[in-house]
């Protein structure tokens, strides 16, 4: 099961957090806190796994991606599979924020969360197809401007439907 | 420059305008952003809080403004700073019809409240409300809201709705909806049990994703519950089948892998499904090996799923084709230059590693680059591997590699459990009691107050023991090397109080014992260990024991005793402690010093603490002193079960003892084990305990008078002696203790009568140890680089000519045990013409250089292994036989008896109470009539001429004393494997 997923940039500052099991506003920070600890005093060219026993209990494994300035952080169990997962983070960013800068995280907000609602579910990850994932979130997307009468249309979303 | 970077890149996304939000709002993250410390961050959040708290009360707020603030509360909170405030708002926008209102207070509440907030019950209608929406988004949305924050109590009000769902017409609604019901079963497995099935029949859904995301569940429910699920064996491998040959829409391949992440999770539930099934697993064969070949192992995905190939192969029945595959896979994983793929190659030969343990000897090298890659979690990953893998052969090499690693690393999480590790490690492998003590005083010195106690009792208890009864000089030079080494290490500054108590107790034992050491030395650094670590007691009161052994066997040996003046300033200061234990110590001390050699002998003999100890639990000796004390009028003893009406009665009649009554009620310490002493034997006299009771301390005083004013107070004290109690029992065995085994020596708070139980050392374990590593030593020695050698010592040889001899050397216990055979017929001379001695017998254990040869790191371990194949080490251990494991059970039976007893005598004497446990309890299982007086007499040495019988209960006390120091808990693994 996936305990939480986690973007950070490399000032610490928490740029989204989701966690699956309902965790109090300070140990979430702790949490974040003691992540990007380990995260920022690992060299580069290494592994992108890590045992994450100390923070998130036994059994934790935590697997990061660092991209620009951003870390993207996944917090699993043993029933997940390391290299699957990073490749989650990958296909994540790939698909839907290509060009992925700090400030479209922050101004996507829902949007990020809706992608990974998609994507995670409950703590399971539940589709892994981008061609599905991303008709959800379009439609989404979709409904959500036809519902509204101002069109909430992000740079992002745009940059992806042109592909 | 980094952090310019963004704040940079943060401007330059921020003046292109603003996303649809407003301008605050990109102010408020541009202003984060470029916040130069957390108070200033703080300062921005706060005053946002302040703006939000105002706007999102006005009336009339534009539905795109109110979704904004939602947006930034959200935000804020994820700062770290209270948005609560809020919360209700996002609640109200949960109910709001339009769609994208609605999502943004699902999103927010999602984030906000836990399942047992309060305002939760403000959502559930919504939530039902919504299920049954037309708008399968609105739905989707509902289940998102469900997963989180539904409680066990909710259930129950959405369940019929979810449980329809799961029919709904949209799949990614099904896909929900089976995900909803998932977490229904982790939240509450009772509440959906009857709906399992339904998870059975989704897996035929025909939307792959509905069917993937069945996976998930039905991984959960087989992991609890293997036996009901074989039935679907048949049904996963036709599905990984179909996925393997491309069946799935294109739209699930992934990095031209077909729908990776199912054959992954697929993978997991057949290696649940086929473990330890050979008739299960012969389903799978074919399909995990197509995968095995199918596979792109140039992507990451391809590598997962290969991966987990290896871990099925790995799980189920073994197959000779498949673990050949595997060990292909491992060999690309750990050649490749990416840290990912070898940390996956180094867990997927932990895997493998039990099925062929010949696999690791292909890669050794590879492991040892692991080992010594930069990469903290390769190494860790690494050192798992050789945790895995360890064996008497090359436990010396890896435990060493461990502790050095151990001792570089700051964090104390891994730092306890890689400690924890090389002290089982050693425990199970040791190749010799020396090497063990060298390794635990390592682990000690270096992880400190991170070992547990358990561990400190064992070293203790091997010290003692030695090697056995036949080899009185190895065991001799053994404490001597250990006396000797912690005679240099007790310099150090800053030790931890458990390796100072291990210290203070070998010292005291052991330090004078080969005549190297003068008493004054030892008692010197005796004394400077109680000055240094002034703070901790139990420290000190190991020391002050330590020091009376010394003087006792100073006495004992007819030399005069001459007591430094640090030690006794010592002396003088601990007599007036806080700590009403060491205090007593200190007297008893006081007046052992002043005995002759012969009674002295008889209290402390030297070198006992193994000795067992017998005791009478009935306690029939004190039948006439009973008699006696009922005769002048003495209330007859009432057991505890039928004592509690008495206790208010006695709360009433001393109203002014009230605390000492409150005290009286505490029978913590006693109410464990059941008291096996019949009552009509034993009546409490107060009157007569009172008079026998002579008191020249003022604080004894107070605490006798409460003793015997209150009758049913068998534990009375004030609360620090019952906290010191506490310690006591702690060191010296709860009654639980008794109950685990193999304990042999020990535990002093009972018992006075030693009787002798023959304890085999471990030198079963040393024979098999040092004759495993034979083939390993003869195969090195032309090996020269220094990595190579590493190699070898971990896996027994690298290149093909060692072949032969490596594997040897793999199958540890199948060769040992012949080896062992062997001996056993015809004893050593096998063992000697086997190899040439490299070292004079000795050496093993050499008193003289302990540093050289078994210094910590200093040296190579290489050479260790070599110094283990003396021959004539085996022929000292010969007869590998069975004594260990015949005598172990009546030790066992021993033990369960004892505690019982000691604490039940304690329990019917209020008169001694204020003293500690081990002396009341000694005193009591002293089979004289008079034992009151001398339990009494015992603590106090200005009564010491009017005890009729002082001297011997001081011996029993003493002795008792001296015990008192001993481990008493137990260590199963260490002699797990000697006794069978």
């Amino acid at each position: 099961m996936i305990k939480a997923v986690m973007v950070i940039n490399t000032q610490g500052k928490p740029r989204l957090a989701k966690f699956y099991d309902f965790l109090t506003v300070d140990k979430q920070q702790e949490l974040i806190r003691s992540v990007f600890g380990v995260l920022c005093s690992r060299a580069e060219n290494v592994s992108n796994f890590m045992e994450a026993d100390s923070i998130f209990g036994p059994d934790s494994r935590l697997v990061y991606k660092h991209y620009a300035t951003l870390y993207f952080v996944f917090v699993f169990d043993t029933c997940e599979n390391e290299l699957a997962v990073l490749d989650l983070i990958q296909e994540t960013l790939d698909k839907c924020f290509r060009n992925v800068c700090e400030l479209d995280i922050v101004f996507n907000y829902s949007k990020l969360h809706t992608i990974l609602d998609e994507i995670v579910f409950g703590g399971q990850v539940l589709e892994t197809s981008s061609a599905e994932i991303m008709k959800a979130v379009e439609e989404i997307s979709k409904l959500e401007a036809s519902s509204n009468s101002i069109t909430l249309v992000p740079k992002t979303v745009s940059g992806w439907r042109n592909r | 420059m980094e952090q310019l970077k963004t704040i940079g890149r943060e401007l330059a996304m921020g003046s292109q305008g603003g996303f649809g939000q407003s301008k605050e709002f990109l102010d408020l993250v541009k202003s984060i952003g470029e916040a130069r410390s957390k108070a200033e961050e703080d300062r921005i959040v706060l005053s946002e809080i302040e703006t939000l708290k105002r706007r999102i009360v006005e009336p009339d707020i534009p539905r795109r403004k109110m979704k904004e603030y939602i947006i930034r509360l959200v935000y804020v909170e994820m700062l770290g700073h209270d948005a609560s405030f809020g919360y209700i708002h996002a609640v109200k926008m949960t109910h709001n019809d339009n769609l994208l209102l609605k999502r943004t207070g699902y999103l927010a509440v999602t984030l906000f409240l836990n399942e047992d907030h309060d305002l939760i019950i403000l959502i559930v209608n919504t939530i039902q409300k919504d299920l049954k929406s037309d708008n399968y988004l609105i739905v989707c949305a509902a289940l998102n809201v469900v997963c989180k924050l539904i409680n066990e109590e909710t259930i129950p009000a959405v369940l019929p709705q979810v449980v329809e769902l799961l029919g709904h017409s949209k799949e990614a609604v099904r896909k929900k909806a089976i995900m909803a019901l998932h977490r229904f079963y982790q939240k509450s497995p009772s509440s959906v049990s009857h709906l399992v099935s339904n998870f059975r029949k989704r897996l035929c859904d025909n939307d792959p994703g509905v069917m993937g995301a069945t996976l998930c569940p039905l991984f959960d429910l087989i992991t609890i519950d293997v036996n009901s699920y074989k039935d679907l064996v048949v049904s996963f491998v036709s599905i990984l089948k179909q996925i393997a040959e491309r069946r799935l829409p294109k739209s699930y391949d992934y990095h031209q892998m077909p729908a990776p992440f199912i054959q992954i999770k697929l993978l997991k539930i057949l290696a649940l499904l086929g473990s330890g099934d050979k008739q299960a697993s012969e389903h799978m064969y074919t399909v995990v090996g197509d995968i095995f070949r199918k596979c792109d192992s140039s992507s990451n995905i391809g590598n997962a799923v290969l991966y987990e190939c290896i871990s099925c192969v790995s799980a189920i029945y073994p197959n000779a084709k498949l673990l050949e595959a595997a060990a292909d896979v491992i060999a690309r994983f750990l050649k490749s230059d990416s840290h990912n793929l070898k940390y996956m190659g180094i867990d997927a030969l932990g895997r493998l590693i039990k099925l062929s343990p010949e696999v690791a000897e292909q890669h050794q090298l590879a492991v040892i680059d692991c080992l010594e890659d930069p990469d903290d979690t390769l190494k860790r990953k690494t050192f798992e591997l050789l945790y895995k893998m360890t064996k008497s052969s090359n436990v010396e090499v890896i435990v060493d590699r461990m502790i050095d690693y151990m001792i570089n690393i700051n964090d104390n999480h891994y730092k306890t459990e890689i400690a924890s590790r090389c002290v089982e490690l050693a425990e199970q492998f040791a190749p010799s009691n020396h090497w063990f003590i060298q390794t635990m005083n390592r682990v000690f010195e270096h992880a400190g107050d991170l070992v547990k106690s358990k561990v400190a009792h064992n070293l203790m208890r091997l010290i003692a023991e030695g090697f056995g009864e036949e080899d009185d000089t190895a065991d001799s030079q053994l404490r001597s090397s250990a006396v000797e080494s912690y005679l240099r290490i007790i310099g150090e500054p800053k030790l931890p109080s458990l390796f100072l108590q291990v210290i203070c107790w070998v010292l005291g034992e052991y330090g004078t014992a080969d005549g190297k050491f003068s008493a004054s030395y030892v008692t010197g650094k005796l004394c400077d260990v109680a000055d240094a670590y002034s703070n901790d007691e139990i420290v000190k009161s190991y020391a002050v024991t330590a020091l009376m052994k010394l003087f006792v066997f100073e006495i004992a040996a007819g030399r005069k005793v001459d007591i430094l003046p640090e030690c006794q300033s010592l002396i003088e200061e601990l007599s007036a402690s806080h700590s009403t234990d060491l205090q007593q110590r200190v007297y008893e001390l006081q007046a052992i010093i002043g005995l002759d050699a012969h009674a002295v002998e008889c209290i402390l003999p030297s070198d006992a603490s193994c000795e067992d100890i017998e005791i009478d639990k009935n306690l029939s000796f004190l039948n006439d002193y009973v008699q006696q004390s009922l005769e002048k009028g003495a209330q007859p003893y009432i057991p505890e079960s039928e004592r509690s009406g008495m206790l208010d009665i006695s709360n009433f009649r001393s109203q002014d003892q009230h605390e000492a009554s409150t005290h009286g009620l505490r029978f913590e310490a006693y109410e464990l084990p059941k008291p096996s002493v019949p009552s009509r034997t034993t009546p409490v006299s107060l009157a007569s305990s009172t008079e026998l009771v002579p008191v020249p301390e003022p604080s004894y005083h107070r605490e006798v008078q409460q003793a015997a004013t209150v009758p049913s107070s068998s534990d009375t004290g004030s609360s620090e002696v019952k906290l010191r109690l506490d310690g006591v029992q702690k060191k010296w065995g709860r009654p639980t203790y008794s109950s685990s085994a193999a304990s042999t020596s020990n535990s002093s708070s009972q018992n006075t009568v030693y009787e002798v139980t023959p304890v085999d050392g471990s030198s079963n374990v040393n024979s098999k140890a040092r004759e495993a590593s034979y083939d390993l030593k003869k195969t090195q020695v032309e090996i020269s680089p220094e990595k190579q050698k590493l190699a070898a010592s971990l896996f027994g040889g690298t290149s093909k000519s060692e072949r032969r001899a490596s594997s040897t050397g793999h199958k540890v216990p199948k060769g040992s045990s012949h080896v062992l055979k062997s001996t056993a017929g015809s004893t050593t001379d096998v063992l000697v013409e086997k190899t040439t001695p490299v070292q004079p017998p000795p050496d093993l254990l050499d008193l003289g250089e302990p540093t050289l040869k078994d210094g910590p790191s200093s040296v190579d371990p290489f050479k260790q292994l070599e110094e283990l194949l003396d021959p004539t080490q085996l022929g000292s251990s010969a007869n590998p036989g069975i004594v260990g494991s015949t005598s172990a059970p009546d030790i066992m039976q021993l033990y369960s008896d004892k505690p019982a007893s000691g604490q039940s005598g304690g329990f019917m004497y209020p008169s001694s109470s204020n003293r500690s446990d081990d002396n009341l309890v000694s005193g009591l299982a002293n089979a004289t009539t008079d034992s009151a007086h001398n339990i009494t007499a015992a603590a106090h040495p200005s009564q010491f001429s009017k005890g009729p019988n002082l001297k011997d209960s001081l011996e029993k006390d003493a002795l008792v004393r001296q015990m008192g120091v001993t481990p008493s808990s137990q260590n199963p693994n260490l002699f797990k494997d000697l006794l069978g």
